[in-house]
Parts: C-alpha cells; sequence; structure tokens
C-alpha cells in the first residue's frame, strides 16, 4: 500500500538537487527543534501530572540565560538557514548567459511555447537534455505562474511584465508542468508537460518549425510599418534600431535606459513613456496591434540586428507573409 | 440587596429578551453576540471546507462544477479568515474576559463596543448575499487583475463585506488600547497584567495600524472593477503586482491578529493548570509586541516568486526569520512553565497540548517558506496550504477552544463534560493532523493549491486528508454538542472551578452585570500560584 504513495517528487534538472539537499537540512533542524518541545512537553505533562488539582508547582519565575540562550541558538540556526538557502535562490534566478532561450505567453488557460528556431507549441515544452534553457514569459490576460515541479523552478507569469525561469534537464522523458497562480475557471486544467529530448532529437524536432522568430519579427516590422521610420542608417524619423540591443541609451530626460527586452516591449506599447533623446514623440501606440507573442518575436529581430545593415539570417525571410500569419493573431480586444 | 432574593443576578439573567441582548452595553453579553456571529461564520465555513474535501477525494472534477468548486474554496477562506480568526479569540473571549481580567467594570467605549458588533454584523450580511447570489471565485487573497477585471462573481459584493468588517476590528482594537491604557483597577500594574492582555493590547496595534490598509486596498479594487480606473491592471496601466504588496501589507500583520490572541490564552491556561507562575513573563509579554511590530515588515515574502527584486526578496527572507524568533521564545517559555509544575489534566491544558504540537508544526515550516531557495518550489503549493493551517487551524483555533473551554464555566457558570473534552481534544489533534500532514507532502511533490482536477498520484495523499477532515469534522461537532448540553444539565461551575489566580475567577459565575461588587485592589503578579493557598470556590 505504501508503496503506492509518493513521497518524494522526480530530481530532473541540476537545480533539484541544490533544493532537496536544503530541504533535507531544514528539515532535519526543524525535525529537532520539534522533537524537542514535544518531548519535552510530554516529560513534564506526566511527570509533574497532579491528580488532585491541588498542589502547587514549583516557584519558579524564569531564567536571564536561558532566555538568551533560546533567542540567540534558535537565531544563528535560522542565519545558517538563511544564508544556505540565498545562495541556492540566488542560482534559480541567474541564468546562465548562454542558456538557450524560449519563449512564452501564459493566457486562460493555456501556455504557447515558441522556440527561437520557429517551432511553436501549446501546454508542450520541448527541451534538450543537459543543456541549460531560460524560458521567458509573460501573460496575456491575469497572474499565471510557470512551474515544474521536476525541476524545482517556478516564477509568476505578470501581464506587462516579463519573467523567467531557467534549468538545466537531467532527465530526458516528460515531466509535469503546472500553472501555479490561480487564474479563474480551468486553473487546474492550465497544466501540460515537458518532454527532456536528447539534444539530436531536439534539434531534428526544432527543425520541424516554420519561420524563425527573428524572421516572423522582421516581417511585423515591415508590416507594422516601424521599418518606415526605424530607418538602419539613423536617418529616420525614429531612431536606428541595429547593434541597439544590449546597450544603453539616453532619454529625452537626460537618464539612460539599458536596452532589454522590457524596455523594447515598452516602447512597443506606451512609446511616449521613455523617448529617446533627440526624437519627437511621434510614434503612436501599437497596443492591440500585436499580440505578446509578435512583441517576443519584434525582440528577437531587434535582438539579431547587426551594428550595420541587415542580419544574413532573415534575409531570405522577408517575403514569406503567409508563414507569420499565427503570429499576427490580433490581441484580444479586451477580457470584458 | 436584600438577601431575599432567591435568584442571584448576573449578567445573564439580569434582564431578558431579545432587545436587551441587541441593545446590551454590558460587554460580557457583547462577547456572547460575537460568539452566536462566529459560530455560524464557523458552520458556513467547515461545509465549504468539507465540499472541498470530497471533490478533491478524486483527481476528475466529479463532485461539482470548476467554477463551484472555485467559489467553495474562495468562501471558505473569506468566512473563516475575515469572520472566524480575526474576531474568535479577542472579539469572543477578549470582549467577555479582559475587562474582568484587568478589574475593571467595561471597555473604556461600551458602546462603540456594541457598536462594532453591529458593523461585523452588517459586513458579514454582505459577504452571506454575495455568497448566496452565488459567491465570488478569487480566492479569499482578491489577487488582481483577476478580481478588478476578469471575474464574473461577487467580488464587490464580498469586497464591501469584508471592508465594513474590518472597520469592526479597529473598534475593537481601539476600545481594547484605551481600556488596558485607562480602565485598569487600583494596582493592577502593566507587569502584574495577564499575558492574555499583553497579547490583547500588541494585538489591538496591530489592527489599529494595519486593518486601514486592507480597506484602502478593497476600496481600490472596487475603483478599478467598478470606475475603471487603471490601478492594478496593466492594460489600464496599472500594476498588478501593487495590489499584493497591499494585501500582504495588511494580510501578513492580520495573521498576527490571529495568532497572538491564542498565544495570550495559552499562556493563561497553561499558568493555570501547572499551578505556577509563567516562566518568563516579561520575555514572553514583549515577544508579543516584537511580533506585532516586525510583523509589518515580512509581507514581501508572500512575493517571493511574483517578480520582485532577489535583492529585496533577500531583506524579507531575512525578516521573516527574524519574527520566527519571538515565536520560539514564547514556545520555549511555555515548556519550561510545565517544569516542576502541578499539572491538573483537565480539558483547557490538553487543548493547549494539543496547540503546541500543531503551532510548533505550523512554525517551524514557516521557515521552509521564508527560505527563498525552498520557497520558489513550495510557493502556492499545497505545502503552503498545510502550513497555514497549521498555524490558523492548528494554533489559532487550537487556542481559541483552550480558551473557550477555560472561561466557558465563567461564562455560563456551567460545567461541560470534561472527558467529553478530552475525547474531542483527541479527535481534533488526531484528525488534523491527518487532515494537513499529508498536505505538506503533496506540497513537495508538486501539487498546486485551488486545483479543481489533478494527477491521479496525489489521490492517495488527498484521500488521506479528506479522512483526517471528518474525524476533525465529528470533533468539532462533539465540542458543539458537549458545549450545548452543558447548558441545560451542566452542575454549576462556582466562582473559581479551576482554582486559577486572576481576577476574573474573583467574581461569581456568570458574573454580575458590573462584574465586581466592589473595584479589587491588586497587590500581586498574574500567576502567584505558589505564594497562597489557591481557594476552591
Amino acid at each position: 500500500m505504501l508503496s503506492g504513495i509518493p513521497l518524494f517528487p522526480e530530481q530532473a534538472s541540476t537545480l533539484a538537487p541544490k533544493v532537496d539537499n536544503l530541504y533535507f537540512f531544514v528539515t532535519a533542524v526543524t525535525a529537532f527543534f520539534a522533537l524537542l518541545v514535544v518531548v519535552l512537553v510530554t516529560i513534564f505533562a506526566i511527570k509533574y501530572r497532579d491528580r488532585t488539582g491541588e498542589k502547587v508547582g514549583s516557584p519558579i519565575h524564569g531564567s536571564i540565560p536561558l532566555e538568551i540562550g533560546w533567542t540567540i541558538i534558535p537565531f544563528f540556526v535560522a542565519m545558517v538557514i538563511f544564508a544556505w538557502s540565498t545562495i541556492v535562490f540566488f542560482h534559480i534566478v541567474r541564468a546562465p548567459d548562454q542558456a538557450l532561450e524560449i519563449y512564452s505567453t501564459g493566457k486562460r488557460w493555456m501556455w504557447r511555447f515558441q522556440h527561437l528556431e520557429g517551432q511553436s507549441e501549446i501546454n508542450e515544452l520541448h527541451v534538450p537534455l543537459g543543456l541549460p534553457v531560460k524560458v521567458v514569459f509573460t501573460s496575456e490576460d491575469v497572474l499565471h505562474s510557470l512551474y515544474i515541479p521536476a525541476f524545482r523552478v517556478k516564477a509568476d507569469a505578470i501581464p506587462g511584465r516579463y519573467s523567467s525561469i531557467w534549468f538545466t534537464p537531467t532527465k530526458a522523458g516528460e515531466h509535469h508542468l503546472f500553472c501555479a497562480e490561480y487564474c479563474g475557471t480551468k486553473h487546474s486544467g492550465m497544466i501540460g508537460k515537458v518532454v527532456v529530448m536528447e539534444p539530436n532529437d531536439y534539434q531534428a524536432w526544432l527543425s520541424g518549425g516554420d519561420l524563425s522568430m527573428s524572421a516572423r519579427g522582421e516581417q511585423l516590422f515591415q508590416q507594422l510599418g516601424c521599418v518606415s521610420c526605424h530607418l538602419n542608417n539613423g536617418s529616420g524619423r525614429g531612431p536606428s534600431l541595429a547593434g541597439k540591443y544590449g546597450t544603453q541609451e539616453t532619454l529625452a530626460n537626460g537618464t539612460t535606459v539599458a536596452v532589454d527586452d522590457r524596455y523594447i516591449r515598452e516602447s512597443i506599447l506606451t512609446p511616449q513613456m521613455k523617448l529617446v533623446v533627440g526624437y519627437q514623440p511621434l510614434m503612436p501606440t501599437f497596443q492591440g496591434l500585436v499580440n505578446e507573442e509578435g512583441v517576443m518575436s519584434l525582440i528577437e529581430y531587434i535582438k539579431s540586428l547587426p551594428s550595420t545593415g541587415r542580419p544574413a539570417a532573415t534575409t531570405q525571410a522577408g517575403a514569406a507573409v503567409q508563414g507569420a500569419a499565427p503570429a499576427l493573431a490580433p490581441a484580444d480586444g479586451g477580457p470584458r | 440587596m436584600t438577601t431575599t432574593v432567591l435568584r442571584r443576578v448576573n449578567y445573564l439573567n439580569v434582564k431578558y429578551g431579545v432587545a436587551s441582548w441587541l441593545l446590551t452595553k454590558d460587554h460580557k453579553r457583547i462577547g456572547i453576540l460575537y460568539l452566536i456571529v462566529v459560530a455560524i461564520a464557523f458552520l458556513l465555513g467547515g461545509i465549504f471546507a468539507a465540499a472541498v474535501r470530497i471533490e478533491l477525494t478524486t483527481p476528475q472534477g466529479d463532485f461539482v462544477s470548476a467554477d463551484t468548486y472555485n467559489a467553495l474554496f474562495t468562501m471558505h477562506g473569506v468566512a473563516m479568515v475575515f469572520f472566524v480568526l480575526i474576531p474568535a479569540v479577542p472579539a469572543i473571549l477578549g470582549n467577555f474576559a479582559m475587562p474582568l481580567m484587568i478589574g475593571a467594570k467595561d471597555v473604556a467605549f461600551p458602546k462603540i463596543n456594541l457598536l462594532s458588533w453591529y458593523v461585523f454584523v452588517i459586513g458579514f450580511v454582505f459577504t452571506l448575499a454575495a455568497m448566496v447570489l452565488g459567491g465570488v471565485d478569487t480566492g479569499w487573497t482578491f489577487y488582481t487583475p483577476y478580481s478588478s477585471v476578469y471575474s464574473s462573481s461577487h467580488v464587490l459584493l464580498t469586497g464591501i463585506g469584508v471592508f465594513i468588517a474590518g472597520f469592526s476590528s479597529i473598534l475593537t482594537g481601539l476600545n481594547f488600547a484605551v481600556t488596558i491604557h485607562r480602565m485598569r483597577a487600583p494596582g493592577m500594574t502593566w507587569f502584574r497584567l495577564p499575558l492574555f492582555v499583553w497579547a490583547l493590547y500588541a494585538t489591538a496595534l496591530v489592527q489599529i495600524l494595519g486593518t486601514p490598509v486592507i480597506a484602502i486596498t478593497i476600496l481600490m479594487l472596487a475603483v478599478e472593477r467598478g470606475l475603471g480606473f487603471g490601478i492594478f491592471d496593466p492594460r489600464l496601466g496599472g500594476d498588478p503586482v501593487l495590489f499584493q504588496h497591499l494585501f500582504w501589507f495588511y494580510s501578513h500583520p492580520a495573521v498576527y491578529i490571529m495568532i497572538l490572541p491564542p498565544m495570550g490564552v495559552i499562556s493563561e491556561v497553561i499558568a493555570c493548570f501547572s499551578r505556577k507562575s509563567v516562566f518568563g513573563y516579561s520575555f514572553v509579554a514583549f515577544s508579543s509586541l516584537a511580533i506585532a511590530v516586525f510583523g509589518f515588515l515580512v509581507w514581501a515574502h508572500h512575493l517571493f516568486v511574483a517578480g520582485i527584486s532577489p535583492y529585496s526578496a533577500m531583506i524579507f527572507s531575512f525578516l521573516s526569520f527574524a519574527v520566527a524568533i519571538p515565536s520560539a521564545v514564547k514556545t520555549f517559555n511555555w515548556t519550561a512553565t510545565l517544569y516542576r509544575g502541578a499539572i491538573w489534566w483537565r480539558a483547557p491544558i490538553l487543548w493547549v497540548f494539543g496547540f503546541l504540537g500543531l503551532f510548533l508544526i505550523g512554525g517551524l515550516t514557516g521557515l521552509f517558506l521564508a527560505s527563498l531557495g525552498l520557497d520558489v518550489h513550495l510557493h502556492d503549493t499545497y505545502f503552503v496550504v498545510a502550513h497555514f493551517h497549521y498555524i490558523m487551524v492548528g494554533g489559532a483555533i487550537m487556542g481559541f477552544f483552550a480558551g473557550l473551554h477555560y472561561w466557558w464555566p465563567k461564562m455560563t457558570g456551567k460545567m461541560f463534560s470534561n472527558s467529553m473534552a478530552t475525547l474531542a481534544a483527541l479527535l481534533v489533534f488526531v484528525g488534523f493532523n491527518l487532515t494537513f500532514f499529508p498536505q505538506f507532502i503533496l506540497g513537495y511533490l508538486g501539487m498546486p493549491r485551488r486545483y479543481h482536477v489533478y494527477s491521479p498520484e496525489f489521490q492517495v495523499l488527498n484521500v488521506l486528508s479528506s479522512a483526517g477532515a471528518s474525524i476533525l469534522g465529528v470533533g468539532y461537532t462533539l465540542v458543539a454538542c458537549y458545549l450545548l448540553h452543558s447548558l441545560w444539565k451542566g452542575e454549576a461551575a462556582g466562582a473559581n472551578p479551576w482554582r486559577a489566580t486572576g481576577l476574573e475567577w474573583k467574581t461569581e459565575s456568570p458574573p454580575i452585570p458590573e462584574n465586581f461588587a466592589e473595584t479589587p485592589i491588586v497587590n500581586e503578579g498574574a500567576y502567584e500560584y505558589s505564594k497562597r493557598e489557591v481557594k476552591v470556590a
């Protein structure tokens, strides 16, 4: 009977043993303190039991050394747990630079994953074994949370922001993928699976896709008319975007901002917020004209632009407008 | 008063009739009024919980629909948090016992005290209306933008109910703080106060300072939902995480509104039934204040995976470990109080033993969640559900029952069956552990909370949990049965059936309307069991 009850989750990422070791340590420490108190209470309750109810206890009022002791010792024990857990946490939140990026959007009640090479999938996430993977995601509506228990990773998907999780899978096969933040009717149906494949199989699987994300981004860049102002030679009404990703941009108010995913998204949806110095506030908002996945594709395209001219990788993609249709699905008109 | 009066006048029989209750300004009667409303809310919340546990016995969603399930766990949370846990100990036991314990005739503002009950009832009626009309499905946490824009359930009505009930909490806190400052009997210095009074004082500070924030937050939610002002919804230029900061700025301290007063009860009962002074009185007293203050500085530990900066997460993790220390200090002091006591095993202290076991597990599992590296995995799983039920039910409700059993003879003048109470404490303890311990394992396995349908491998643990819940239900029902039974058939309690120190035991049971025939004069600490013979009533 007991063999049918799982007591411990599968360890399927490089993070999992780190989290589990901490878990065992904290379990051992807390079990020690719990047992200490339970045993003492039990012993005292039995040893000093008075069936008559008429005796009085010893006149003991307290002890300063004991008070200091049981304040300081638990504090130091807590600090050990704090230090260890913080180290593990920074490991969890800091993705390695070379991690493979996959984009995702959560919306009621599904997860959509978009691989850079063009494959996209719903409620399934294919990843290569043994390679670090970073999933960058946002939500199209309410809060969600991307949770893969076997990898011990989770982060909330927040509308209007990018979140990320990263992991290096260590076990091929399928693992649960859950939405952990309550999101309405079918919250418990917003689940899927992570499929960990041998890297070669993953490459083969990837090639089944159509246009790469940056190619879709390029199409959007033309269809939405971005190209008419953001000329690569810098002579347009908007600043050139070539080679801008990862640099610092000076704004009209004199401050600087890092050109990252978040800033690009913000500039597409609320262009007047952080205007680049020297340019007029001419750009209209693209809110409602491009969905979250489209924004992610645009980001990938801008990332791919070298500091001069057009990127080699995407030149052939420009004409294949048909293939971009999924990415151009109009954003929801609104929740109500 | 002449001796020809056959029946002694007390606060219960001094006047009869509904109006005499609904217009009473007697703190003791107001405590009873709260007891009635809270009992109704507890029954409702219990029924919702039972439905949730029935649904979860199978992995499929076969008992109720997804929307109904979502409404059930939401209404369970709303009823239990806002209408049971927050008022239970302060408004019922605090109202009844605190003025007696400090030797006062009543609270400082008796009319405001009655007003807070009415405000509470009005809030409850709004929330009930929302429940009757189909309920609310946002989770008791009302997270935006789901609650402010997307949910089609009765969010506003429920919000109004919680908003109104909050004012009851503020008024009670205010009344208690002033009462404790101004109404103490001669000689009742701060360091002679029973520790329950210290706990209520610390709680009052949290109620006064924290509750307005939830009121403001609900108001902002209503403005966004009703008028479309962008505050939390990013489509309208708002920030959904802002809501979480505001919500938890109240709702984490609210956890201490729920647990501090039961901690005070524990100190009273342990001292009485081990016939000893509470070990380290001043450390226990100040740890209540420390918890109340630190409690305001840990709210963002609910947001570790909600996109806050890792450095601020680190600070909130540190502070969350720090707030655990005063609770640990209390637990060690209670344990040490038992040492070389003369422990009289009567129902109230058996509930305290239950409290100690469950609160210990609840508190220690809090360390897992304060740990950043573990919280990423555990956040929003059943581990969290188990943890806070250990604190709120295992801690706060066990503490409430300890107090209810302790003061029941004083409230009613009647004794309940000690053997029944022992059996009930045992049933609740066993049932509780069977219900919630498996949920720790479920949580580490990765089962998310608020799931109507779940993966089949989680079923065995869920069935165990539901089985435990039915034992728990039997235990609570038993308490209601023998307590009600005692009203008709219970033996007369006498002024001091537990042979306790404390001023409330120096007056009759039930107490006379004005509490004391003459104002008591205090010349010693709260728990001087060893200094004198304790008189049998």
